[in-house]
Protein backbone atom coordinates (compact mmCIF):
# COMPACT_ATOMS: atom_id res chain seq x y z
CA UNK A 1 0.00 0.00 0.00
CA UNK A 2 3.01 2.46 1.03
CA UNK A 3 4.04 2.19 -2.72
CA UNK A 4 0.62 3.30 -4.12
CA UNK A 5 0.81 6.53 -2.11
CA UNK A 6 4.18 7.16 -3.15
CA UNK A 7 3.55 6.65 -6.53
CA UNK A 8 0.98 8.96 -6.65
CA UNK A 9 2.62 11.80 -4.62
CA UNK A 10 5.71 10.80 -7.39
CA UNK A 11 3.37 11.25 -10.18
CA UNK A 12 2.60 14.36 -9.41
CA UNK A 13 5.71 15.88 -8.19
CA UNK A 14 7.03 14.44 -12.24
CA UNK A 15 4.50 16.08 -13.93
CA UNK A 16 4.17 19.22 -11.79
CA UNK A 17 7.97 19.80 -12.53
CA UNK A 18 7.77 18.91 -15.74
CA UNK A 19 10.82 16.74 -14.82
CA UNK A 20 12.89 16.61 -18.29
CA UNK A 21 13.49 13.12 -18.22
CA UNK A 22 10.21 12.55 -18.21
CA UNK A 23 9.43 14.52 -20.86
CA UNK A 24 11.94 13.00 -22.99
CA UNK A 25 10.66 9.49 -22.63
CA UNK A 26 6.96 10.71 -22.65
CA UNK A 27 7.56 12.53 -26.15
CA UNK A 28 9.41 9.74 -27.43
CA UNK A 29 6.68 7.52 -26.39
CA UNK A 30 4.10 9.68 -28.44
CA UNK A 31 6.51 10.32 -30.98
CA UNK A 32 7.38 6.59 -31.94
CA UNK A 33 3.19 5.25 -31.30
CA UNK A 34 2.09 7.88 -33.13
CA UNK A 35 4.53 7.63 -36.24
CA UNK A 36 3.61 3.48 -35.97
CA UNK A 37 0.33 4.28 -35.91
CA UNK A 38 -0.31 7.06 -39.03
CA UNK A 39 1.51 4.38 -41.15
CA UNK A 40 -0.22 1.26 -39.86
CA UNK A 41 -3.51 3.18 -40.66
CA UNK A 42 -2.30 4.05 -44.16
CA UNK A 43 -1.56 0.69 -44.73
CA UNK A 44 -4.27 -1.14 -42.57
CA UNK A 45 -7.42 1.23 -43.71
CA UNK A 46 -7.13 0.70 -47.13
CA UNK A 47 -6.03 -3.28 -46.88
CA UNK A 48 -8.97 -3.39 -44.39
CA UNK A 49 -11.23 -2.20 -47.22
CA UNK A 50 -9.84 -4.40 -49.99
CA UNK A 51 -10.65 -7.65 -47.62
CA UNK A 52 -14.05 -5.84 -46.81
CA UNK A 53 -15.66 -5.18 -50.76
CA UNK A 54 -13.64 -7.47 -52.86
CA UNK A 55 -14.09 -10.67 -54.28
CA UNK A 56 -10.68 -12.69 -54.74
CA UNK A 57 -9.72 -16.23 -53.92
CA UNK A 58 -8.24 -16.29 -51.01
CA UNK A 59 -10.13 -14.07 -49.27
CA UNK A 60 -11.75 -15.89 -46.69
CA UNK A 61 -8.22 -17.35 -45.94
CA UNK A 62 -6.77 -13.72 -45.94
CA UNK A 63 -9.28 -12.35 -43.37
CA UNK A 64 -8.43 -15.27 -40.87
CA UNK A 65 -4.77 -14.80 -41.35
CA UNK A 66 -5.37 -11.02 -40.39
CA UNK A 67 -7.50 -11.46 -37.45
CA UNK A 68 -5.33 -14.11 -36.19
CA UNK A 69 -2.51 -11.55 -36.30
CA UNK A 70 -3.90 -9.62 -33.84
CA UNK A 71 -2.98 -11.93 -31.30
CA UNK A 72 0.75 -11.63 -32.53
CA UNK A 73 2.90 -11.37 -29.14
CA UNK A 74 4.95 -8.37 -28.78
CA UNK A 75 8.08 -10.22 -28.11
CA UNK A 76 7.71 -12.42 -31.18
CA UNK A 77 7.56 -9.38 -33.19
CA UNK A 78 10.48 -7.94 -31.32
CA UNK A 79 12.46 -10.78 -31.97
CA UNK A 80 11.47 -11.07 -35.57
CA UNK A 81 12.60 -7.51 -36.74
CA UNK A 82 15.71 -7.68 -34.46
CA UNK A 83 16.90 -10.73 -36.34
CA UNK A 84 15.60 -8.42 -39.70
CA UNK A 85 17.84 -5.36 -38.71
CA UNK A 86 20.43 -7.06 -36.88
CA UNK A 87 24.38 -6.22 -38.10
CA UNK A 88 23.93 -10.30 -39.33
CA UNK A 89 20.33 -10.07 -40.86
CA UNK A 90 18.88 -8.95 -43.96
CA UNK A 91 18.61 -5.20 -43.31
CA UNK A 92 21.35 -4.66 -41.23
CA UNK A 93 23.19 -2.41 -43.79
CA UNK A 94 20.75 0.32 -42.60
CA UNK A 95 21.80 0.36 -38.98
CA UNK A 96 18.51 0.93 -37.86
CA UNK A 97 18.37 -1.33 -34.69
CA UNK A 98 18.78 0.59 -31.04
CA UNK A 99 17.04 3.73 -32.86
CA UNK A 100 13.71 5.00 -32.68
CA UNK A 101 13.15 3.66 -36.25
CA UNK A 102 13.46 -0.15 -35.15
CA UNK A 103 10.88 0.73 -32.80
CA UNK A 104 8.59 2.16 -34.90
CA UNK A 105 9.06 -0.63 -37.31
CA UNK A 106 7.65 -2.96 -34.66
CA UNK A 107 4.92 -1.41 -33.12
CA UNK A 108 3.57 -1.15 -36.68
CA UNK A 109 3.69 -4.51 -37.55
CA UNK A 110 2.15 -5.11 -34.39
CA UNK A 111 -0.74 -2.31 -35.02
CA UNK A 112 -1.31 -3.46 -38.85
CA UNK A 113 -3.44 -6.37 -37.81
CA UNK A 114 -5.67 -5.10 -35.64
CA UNK A 115 -6.34 -1.47 -38.13
CA UNK A 116 -6.91 -3.61 -41.43
CA UNK A 117 -9.22 -6.92 -39.31
CA UNK A 118 -11.33 -4.16 -37.16
CA UNK A 119 -12.08 -2.33 -40.36
CA UNK A 120 -12.84 -4.88 -42.58
CA UNK A 121 -15.36 -5.95 -40.05
CA UNK A 122 -16.86 -1.93 -39.71
CA UNK A 123 -16.44 -1.52 -43.69
CA UNK A 124 -18.38 -5.21 -44.51
CA UNK A 125 -21.11 -4.14 -42.24
CA UNK A 126 -20.99 -1.19 -43.94
CA UNK A 127 -20.75 -2.11 -47.42
CA UNK A 128 -23.95 -4.12 -46.93
CA UNK A 129 -26.27 -1.13 -46.80
CA UNK A 130 -24.23 0.65 -49.43
CA UNK A 131 -23.37 -1.67 -52.03
CA UNK A 132 -26.54 -1.36 -54.16
CA UNK A 133 -27.14 2.47 -54.03
CA UNK A 134 -23.24 2.64 -54.93
CA UNK A 135 -23.36 0.39 -57.75
CA UNK A 136 -26.84 2.05 -59.24
CA UNK A 137 -24.72 5.22 -59.04
CA UNK A 138 -21.79 3.62 -60.82
CA UNK A 139 -20.04 4.28 -58.52
CA UNK A 140 -16.25 2.34 -59.18
CA UNK A 141 -14.42 0.25 -56.20
CA UNK A 142 -12.12 3.55 -55.63
CA UNK A 143 -14.68 5.48 -55.18
CA UNK A 144 -16.95 2.92 -53.31
CA UNK A 145 -13.44 2.55 -50.78
CA UNK A 146 -13.22 5.88 -50.48
CA UNK A 147 -16.66 6.49 -49.73
CA UNK A 148 -16.76 3.91 -47.28
CA UNK A 149 -14.10 5.01 -45.38
CA UNK A 150 -15.59 8.28 -45.17
CA UNK A 151 -18.86 7.34 -43.49
CA UNK A 152 -17.28 5.07 -41.11
CA UNK A 153 -14.72 7.27 -40.03
CA UNK A 154 -16.13 7.71 -36.02
CA UNK A 155 -16.17 4.06 -36.10
CA UNK A 156 -12.56 4.16 -37.63
CA UNK A 157 -11.61 6.41 -34.95
CA UNK A 158 -11.89 4.14 -32.38
CA UNK A 159 -10.04 1.09 -34.85
CA UNK A 160 -7.34 3.96 -34.50
CA UNK A 161 -7.38 4.47 -30.42
CA UNK A 162 -7.46 0.51 -30.25
CA UNK A 163 -4.40 0.22 -32.60
CA UNK A 164 -2.86 3.32 -30.62
CA UNK A 165 -3.75 1.50 -26.99
CA UNK A 166 -1.97 -1.80 -28.36
CA UNK A 167 1.58 0.30 -29.50
CA UNK A 168 1.64 2.79 -26.63
CA UNK A 169 1.09 0.23 -24.35
CA UNK A 170 3.87 -3.12 -25.92
CA UNK A 171 7.13 -3.35 -23.98
CA UNK A 172 8.02 -6.97 -25.36
CA UNK A 173 8.72 -5.58 -29.04
CA UNK A 174 10.60 -2.22 -27.89
CA UNK A 175 12.45 -3.31 -25.25
CA UNK A 176 14.54 -5.63 -27.81
CA UNK A 177 14.34 -3.48 -31.18
CA UNK A 178 14.98 -0.47 -29.06
CA UNK A 179 17.30 -1.48 -26.22
CA UNK A 180 15.92 0.76 -23.66
CA UNK A 181 19.00 3.04 -24.42
CA UNK A 182 18.79 5.92 -22.01
CA UNK A 183 18.26 9.50 -24.04
CA UNK A 184 17.74 7.44 -27.33
CA UNK A 185 15.29 4.60 -26.97
CA UNK A 186 14.05 4.80 -23.50
CA UNK A 187 9.97 4.89 -23.53
CA UNK A 188 7.32 5.09 -21.00
CA UNK A 189 7.04 0.98 -20.85
CA UNK A 190 10.60 -0.16 -21.20
CA UNK A 191 11.26 2.86 -18.17
CA UNK A 192 8.81 1.04 -16.19
CA UNK A 193 10.60 -2.22 -16.42
CA UNK A 194 13.72 -1.06 -16.15
CA UNK A 195 12.17 0.86 -12.66
CA UNK A 196 10.70 -2.10 -11.58
CA UNK A 197 13.82 -4.07 -12.11
CA UNK A 198 15.93 -1.93 -9.72
CA UNK A 199 13.09 -2.50 -7.20
CA UNK A 200 12.10 0.99 -7.57
CA UNK A 201 8.53 -0.05 -7.65
CA UNK A 202 6.78 3.47 -6.41
CA UNK A 203 8.61 5.06 -9.37
CA UNK A 204 7.29 2.34 -11.82
CA UNK A 205 4.25 2.53 -10.92
CA UNK A 206 4.21 6.67 -11.06
CA UNK A 207 5.25 6.62 -14.50
CA UNK A 208 2.44 3.56 -15.20
CA UNK A 209 -0.09 6.27 -13.55
CA UNK A 210 1.66 9.11 -16.35
CA UNK A 211 0.83 6.75 -19.05
CA UNK A 212 -2.20 6.06 -18.23
CA UNK A 213 -2.91 9.96 -18.18
CA UNK A 214 -1.93 10.00 -21.77
CA UNK A 215 -3.68 7.22 -22.56
CA UNK A 216 -6.87 9.50 -21.34
CA UNK A 217 -5.64 12.38 -23.27
CA UNK A 218 -5.56 11.07 -26.50
CA UNK A 219 -8.90 9.43 -25.70
CA UNK A 220 -10.21 12.63 -24.74
CA UNK A 221 -9.28 14.37 -27.80
CA UNK A 222 -10.44 11.93 -29.73
CA UNK A 223 -13.90 12.00 -28.40
CA UNK A 224 -13.85 15.96 -28.64
CA UNK A 225 -13.32 15.32 -32.44
CA UNK A 226 -15.79 12.71 -32.52
CA UNK A 227 -18.47 15.34 -30.76
CA UNK A 228 -17.35 17.83 -33.73
CA UNK A 229 -18.37 15.37 -35.94
CA UNK A 230 -21.59 15.43 -37.87
CA UNK A 231 -24.89 13.29 -36.10
CA UNK A 232 -24.40 10.52 -39.54
CA UNK A 233 -20.47 9.41 -39.41
CA UNK A 234 -21.13 8.92 -35.59
CA UNK A 235 -22.69 5.25 -36.98
CA UNK B 1 12.34 13.91 -45.71
CA UNK B 2 9.26 11.27 -45.57
CA UNK B 3 10.03 10.51 -42.26
CA UNK B 4 10.77 14.65 -41.73
CA UNK B 5 7.49 15.03 -42.57
CA UNK B 6 5.57 12.53 -40.32
CA UNK B 7 7.59 13.56 -37.42
CA UNK B 8 6.47 16.97 -37.95
CA UNK B 9 3.22 15.98 -37.77
CA UNK B 10 3.55 13.85 -34.99
CA UNK B 11 5.27 16.45 -33.19
CA UNK B 12 2.23 18.62 -33.89
CA UNK B 13 -0.20 15.89 -32.33
CA UNK B 14 2.38 16.06 -29.23
CA UNK B 15 2.00 20.18 -28.95
CA UNK B 16 -1.35 19.80 -28.94
CA UNK B 17 -1.42 16.68 -26.25
CA UNK B 18 0.68 19.38 -24.38
CA UNK B 19 -1.42 21.77 -24.00
CA UNK B 20 -3.51 19.66 -22.84
CA UNK B 21 -1.52 18.09 -20.18
CA UNK B 22 -0.50 21.87 -18.83
CA UNK B 23 2.20 20.86 -16.83
CA UNK B 24 4.35 18.56 -18.87
CA UNK B 25 4.65 21.34 -21.88
CA UNK B 26 7.65 21.87 -22.72
CA UNK B 27 10.27 22.38 -25.39
CA UNK B 28 10.54 19.09 -27.60
CA UNK B 29 13.46 17.85 -28.09
CA UNK B 30 13.33 16.30 -31.79
CA UNK B 31 16.85 15.34 -31.58
CA UNK B 32 16.86 11.70 -30.56
CA UNK B 33 15.20 10.54 -33.61
CA UNK B 34 16.10 8.15 -36.08
CA UNK B 35 19.32 8.90 -38.71
CA UNK B 36 21.51 9.74 -35.68
CA UNK B 37 23.20 5.76 -36.26
CA UNK B 38 25.04 8.39 -39.28
CA UNK B 39 26.61 10.14 -36.95
CA UNK B 40 30.70 8.82 -35.62
CA UNK B 41 30.39 10.46 -32.22
CA UNK B 42 28.56 7.73 -30.50
CA UNK B 43 29.13 4.12 -29.37
CA UNK B 44 26.92 1.31 -28.62
CA UNK B 45 27.92 -1.10 -25.35
CA UNK B 46 26.80 -4.43 -25.04
CA UNK B 47 26.54 -5.16 -21.48
CA UNK B 48 24.84 -6.40 -18.29
CA UNK B 49 22.37 -5.39 -16.44
CA UNK B 50 23.86 -5.24 -12.80
CA UNK B 51 26.38 -2.45 -14.45
CA UNK B 52 23.09 -0.62 -15.62
CA UNK B 53 20.93 -1.49 -12.26
CA UNK B 54 23.61 -0.20 -9.76
CA UNK B 55 24.01 3.31 -11.12
CA UNK B 56 27.76 3.19 -12.39
CA UNK B 57 27.18 4.21 -15.75
CA UNK B 58 25.01 6.74 -15.06
CA UNK B 59 27.61 8.15 -12.90
CA UNK B 60 30.80 7.42 -14.73
CA UNK B 61 29.64 7.77 -18.79
CA UNK B 62 29.33 11.60 -18.24
CA UNK B 63 32.74 12.07 -17.54
CA UNK B 64 33.80 9.44 -20.59
CA UNK B 65 32.13 11.96 -23.14
CA UNK B 66 32.87 15.27 -21.56
CA UNK B 67 36.79 14.23 -22.32
CA UNK B 68 36.32 12.38 -25.12
CA UNK B 69 33.36 14.29 -26.80
CA UNK B 70 32.13 10.50 -27.36
CA UNK B 71 28.48 9.38 -26.61
CA UNK B 72 28.24 5.87 -24.76
CA UNK B 73 24.82 4.30 -25.80
CA UNK B 74 24.36 0.91 -23.47
CA UNK B 75 22.57 -1.98 -24.04
CA UNK B 76 21.96 -3.39 -20.62
CA UNK B 77 21.30 -7.16 -20.76
CA UNK B 78 22.12 -10.76 -19.65
CA UNK B 79 26.10 -11.71 -19.94
CA UNK B 80 24.94 -14.43 -23.03
CA UNK B 81 22.10 -12.29 -24.86
CA UNK B 82 25.21 -9.64 -25.00
CA UNK B 83 27.73 -11.87 -25.96
CA UNK B 84 25.14 -12.99 -28.55
CA UNK B 85 24.52 -9.55 -29.97
CA UNK B 86 28.16 -8.53 -30.42
CA UNK B 87 28.69 -11.85 -32.13
CA UNK B 88 25.82 -10.64 -34.79
CA UNK B 89 28.24 -6.61 -34.55
CA UNK B 90 25.65 -5.39 -32.79
CA UNK B 91 27.17 -3.48 -30.77
CA UNK B 92 31.04 -2.17 -30.75
CA UNK B 93 31.96 -2.95 -27.38
CA UNK B 94 31.21 -5.62 -25.06
CA UNK B 95 31.68 -5.08 -21.14
CA UNK B 96 29.88 -8.34 -19.44
CA UNK B 97 31.20 -10.74 -16.47
CA UNK B 98 31.59 -14.55 -17.17
CA UNK B 99 35.15 -14.85 -18.03
CA UNK B 100 34.93 -18.18 -19.70
CA UNK B 101 32.92 -16.97 -22.80
CA UNK B 102 34.54 -13.57 -23.24
CA UNK B 103 38.05 -15.56 -23.87
CA UNK B 104 35.94 -17.60 -26.06
CA UNK B 105 34.69 -14.68 -27.94
CA UNK B 106 38.16 -13.47 -28.23
CA UNK B 107 39.35 -17.18 -29.31
CA UNK B 108 36.59 -17.23 -31.92
CA UNK B 109 37.80 -13.80 -33.32
CA UNK B 110 34.98 -11.96 -32.40
CA UNK B 111 37.15 -9.72 -30.29
CA UNK B 112 40.44 -8.35 -30.50
CA UNK B 113 41.63 -9.03 -27.16
CA UNK B 114 40.05 -9.21 -24.03
CA UNK B 115 41.45 -6.80 -20.85
CA UNK B 116 39.85 -6.89 -16.68
CA UNK B 117 38.38 -3.77 -15.87
CA UNK B 118 37.16 -3.80 -12.07
CA UNK B 119 35.50 -6.80 -10.04
CA UNK B 120 33.20 -6.90 -6.85
CA UNK B 121 31.70 -10.26 -5.51
CA UNK B 122 28.71 -12.30 -5.21
CA UNK B 123 26.41 -12.58 -2.33
CA UNK B 124 23.58 -15.03 -1.32
CA UNK B 125 20.74 -13.01 0.08
CA UNK B 126 17.55 -14.90 1.71
CA UNK B 127 14.81 -14.14 3.88
CA UNK B 128 16.35 -12.88 7.30
CA UNK B 129 14.75 -15.34 8.72
CA UNK B 130 17.10 -17.81 7.18
CA UNK B 131 14.50 -21.18 7.31
CA UNK B 132 17.95 -22.80 6.37
CA UNK B 133 19.92 -21.76 8.88
CA UNK B 134 22.96 -20.59 6.49
CA UNK B 135 23.73 -17.07 7.82
CA UNK B 136 27.25 -16.83 8.65
CA UNK B 137 28.52 -19.55 6.83
CA UNK B 138 31.83 -18.85 5.35
CA UNK B 139 31.60 -21.81 2.83
CA UNK B 140 29.46 -20.78 -0.37
CA UNK B 141 29.44 -24.30 -1.22
CA UNK B 142 27.88 -25.68 2.67
CA UNK B 143 25.42 -22.52 2.14
CA UNK B 144 24.14 -24.38 -1.27
CA UNK B 145 23.95 -27.59 -0.09
CA UNK B 146 22.13 -27.02 2.82
CA UNK B 147 19.68 -25.38 1.12
CA UNK B 148 18.90 -28.18 -1.11
CA UNK B 149 19.02 -30.05 1.66
CA UNK B 150 16.62 -28.38 4.06
CA UNK B 151 14.22 -28.16 0.05
CA UNK B 152 14.35 -23.99 1.08
CA UNK B 153 13.06 -22.16 -2.07
CA UNK B 154 16.43 -20.89 -4.08
CA UNK B 155 15.20 -18.28 -7.33
CA UNK B 156 18.13 -19.04 -10.11
CA UNK B 157 18.30 -16.46 -12.75
CA UNK B 158 18.05 -19.20 -15.67
CA UNK B 159 18.94 -16.71 -18.49
CA UNK B 160 22.50 -17.61 -19.15
CA UNK B 161 24.23 -14.55 -17.53
CA UNK B 162 27.36 -13.78 -16.18
CA UNK B 163 25.75 -14.59 -12.28
CA UNK B 164 23.67 -17.43 -13.99
CA UNK B 165 26.85 -19.07 -14.91
CA UNK B 166 28.57 -18.43 -11.50
CA UNK B 167 25.62 -19.93 -9.60
CA UNK B 168 26.14 -23.06 -11.84
CA UNK B 169 29.56 -23.17 -11.43
CA UNK B 170 29.13 -23.04 -7.77
CA UNK B 171 26.20 -25.62 -7.71
CA UNK B 172 28.82 -27.83 -9.03
CA UNK B 173 31.72 -26.90 -6.47
CA UNK B 174 28.98 -28.28 -4.00
CA UNK B 175 28.57 -31.26 -5.41
CA UNK B 176 24.44 -30.51 -5.74
CA UNK B 177 22.69 -31.11 -9.25
CA UNK B 178 19.67 -28.82 -9.10
CA UNK B 179 18.01 -29.15 -12.49
CA UNK B 180 15.73 -32.32 -10.88
CA UNK B 181 14.37 -29.99 -8.06
CA UNK B 182 13.66 -27.56 -11.31
CA UNK B 183 9.81 -26.28 -10.49
CA UNK B 184 10.00 -27.25 -6.93
CA UNK B 185 12.36 -25.81 -4.35
CA UNK B 186 14.89 -24.74 -7.07
CA UNK B 187 13.02 -22.22 -9.24
CA UNK B 188 14.61 -20.86 -12.56
CA UNK B 189 13.20 -17.09 -13.53
CA UNK B 190 14.88 -16.39 -16.67
CA UNK B 191 14.80 -13.00 -15.83
CA UNK B 192 17.64 -10.19 -14.99
CA UNK B 193 18.68 -9.74 -11.92
CA UNK B 194 16.81 -7.54 -10.32
CA UNK B 195 13.30 -9.09 -11.24
CA UNK B 196 14.81 -12.16 -9.73
CA UNK B 197 14.97 -10.56 -6.72
CA UNK B 198 11.95 -8.96 -6.86
CA UNK B 199 10.54 -13.10 -6.99
CA UNK B 200 12.69 -14.00 -4.08
CA UNK B 201 11.45 -11.15 -1.92
CA UNK B 202 7.85 -12.38 -2.55
CA UNK B 203 8.61 -15.87 -2.13
CA UNK B 204 11.03 -15.65 0.48
CA UNK B 205 13.67 -17.13 -1.13
CA UNK B 206 17.77 -17.96 -1.57
CA UNK B 207 18.98 -16.19 -4.27
CA UNK B 208 22.66 -15.29 -5.67
CA UNK B 209 23.23 -11.63 -6.60
CA UNK B 210 25.93 -9.43 -7.35
CA UNK B 211 26.78 -6.75 -4.86
CA UNK B 212 26.11 -4.02 -6.92
CA UNK B 213 22.79 -5.02 -7.97
CA UNK B 214 22.12 -6.09 -4.35
CA UNK B 215 23.24 -2.69 -2.85
CA UNK B 216 20.90 -0.61 -4.79
CA UNK B 217 18.16 -2.63 -4.89
CA UNK B 218 15.07 -0.93 -3.62
CA UNK B 219 12.98 -3.68 -2.90
CA UNK B 220 14.53 -5.75 -0.65
CA UNK B 221 11.22 -6.59 1.83
CA UNK B 222 12.75 -9.32 4.20
CA UNK B 223 15.45 -10.30 2.31
CA UNK B 224 19.29 -9.53 3.87
CA UNK B 225 22.45 -10.75 2.89
CA UNK B 226 23.37 -14.12 4.17
CA UNK B 227 26.77 -15.83 2.53
CA UNK B 228 29.43 -13.16 1.99
CA UNK B 229 33.47 -13.21 1.49
CA UNK B 230 34.22 -17.14 0.18
CA UNK B 231 36.57 -16.78 -2.38
CA UNK B 232 34.40 -18.86 -5.28
CA UNK B 233 32.14 -15.10 -4.93
CA UNK B 234 34.69 -13.12 -6.62
CA UNK B 235 33.20 -11.36 -9.67
CA UNK B 236 35.20 -10.37 -12.68
CA UNK B 237 34.50 -7.39 -15.18
CA UNK B 238 36.10 -7.70 -18.65
CA UNK B 239 35.67 -5.35 -21.40
CA UNK B 240 36.61 -6.70 -25.45
CA UNK B 241 36.36 -4.65 -28.31
CA UNK B 242 34.66 -6.31 -30.94
CA UNK B 243 36.68 -7.12 -34.07
CA UNK B 244 36.43 -4.59 -36.72
CA UNK B 245 37.47 -7.72 -39.18
CA UNK B 246 34.73 -9.80 -38.13
CA UNK B 247 32.08 -6.20 -37.80
CA UNK B 248 33.32 -4.03 -40.08
CA UNK B 249 30.55 -1.74 -39.07
CA UNK B 250 32.38 -1.43 -35.37
CA UNK B 251 33.29 2.24 -34.89
CA UNK B 252 36.92 0.86 -33.85
CA UNK B 253 38.79 3.79 -32.90
CA UNK B 254 35.83 5.27 -30.72
CA UNK B 255 35.52 1.71 -29.18
CA UNK B 256 39.04 1.79 -28.17
CA UNK B 257 39.17 4.60 -27.16
CA UNK B 258 36.54 3.75 -24.55
CA UNK B 259 38.37 0.60 -23.96
CA UNK B 260 41.53 2.34 -23.14
CA UNK B 261 39.71 4.89 -20.77
CA UNK B 262 37.69 2.25 -18.80
CA UNK B 263 41.50 0.72 -18.21
CA UNK B 264 43.11 3.59 -18.19
CA UNK B 265 43.89 6.29 -14.84
CA UNK B 266 40.45 8.33 -15.49
CA UNK B 267 38.16 5.18 -15.61
CA UNK B 268 39.67 3.42 -12.91
CA UNK B 269 39.19 6.75 -10.95
CA UNK B 270 36.04 6.82 -12.05
CA UNK B 271 34.93 3.55 -11.07
CA UNK B 272 37.07 3.02 -7.96
CA UNK B 273 34.56 6.91 -7.36
CA UNK B 274 31.59 5.60 -7.36
CA UNK B 275 29.48 5.25 -4.19
CA UNK B 276 26.11 4.03 -3.61
CA UNK B 277 25.24 4.64 0.41
CA UNK B 278 28.34 5.76 1.15
CA UNK B 279 29.73 2.10 -0.51
CA UNK B 280 31.96 1.58 -3.09
CA UNK B 281 30.43 -1.11 -5.56
CA UNK B 282 32.81 -1.90 -8.11
CA UNK B 283 36.70 -2.02 -7.19
CA UNK B 284 39.12 -1.16 -10.74
CA UNK B 285 41.78 -3.76 -11.08
CA UNK B 286 42.89 -3.13 -15.26
CA UNK B 287 46.09 -4.07 -15.91
CA UNK B 288 46.33 -7.10 -14.35
CA UNK B 289 45.56 -10.24 -16.45
CA UNK B 290 45.12 -8.96 -19.62
CA UNK B 291 45.41 -11.41 -22.04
Amino acid sequence: MQDFTAAVGLAVRLLATADPDLVEIVSLSLQVSLTALIIAALVGLPLGACLAIGRFRGRSVAIVVVNALMGLPPVVVGLIVYLCLSRAGPFGVLGLLYTPAAMIIAQTVLVLPIIAALSRQILEDLNRDYDEQLRSFGVGWRGSVATLLWDARASLATVLLAGFGRAIAEVGAVIIVGGNIDHVTRVMTTAIALETSKGNLALALALGLVLLLIALAVNALAAALRQSMPEAARA
Amino acid sequence: MMWNAVSKSVVGAWSLLALMAGPLAGPLDADTEAGTDTDPGHILVQSTTSTENSGLFEAILPQFTAQTGIEVRVVAVGTGQAIKNARNCDGDVLFVHDRASEERFVADGAGLSRADVMYNDFVIVGPAADPAGIAGLGDVAEALSTIAATGQAFVSRGDQSGTHKAERRLWVTAGVDPDPASGTWYRESGSGMGATLNIAAGMDAYTLSDRATWVAFQNKASLAILVEGDDRLFNQYGVILVSPEACPSVRAEAGQAFVDWLTGPAGQAAIAGYRRDGRQLFFPNAGRGTN
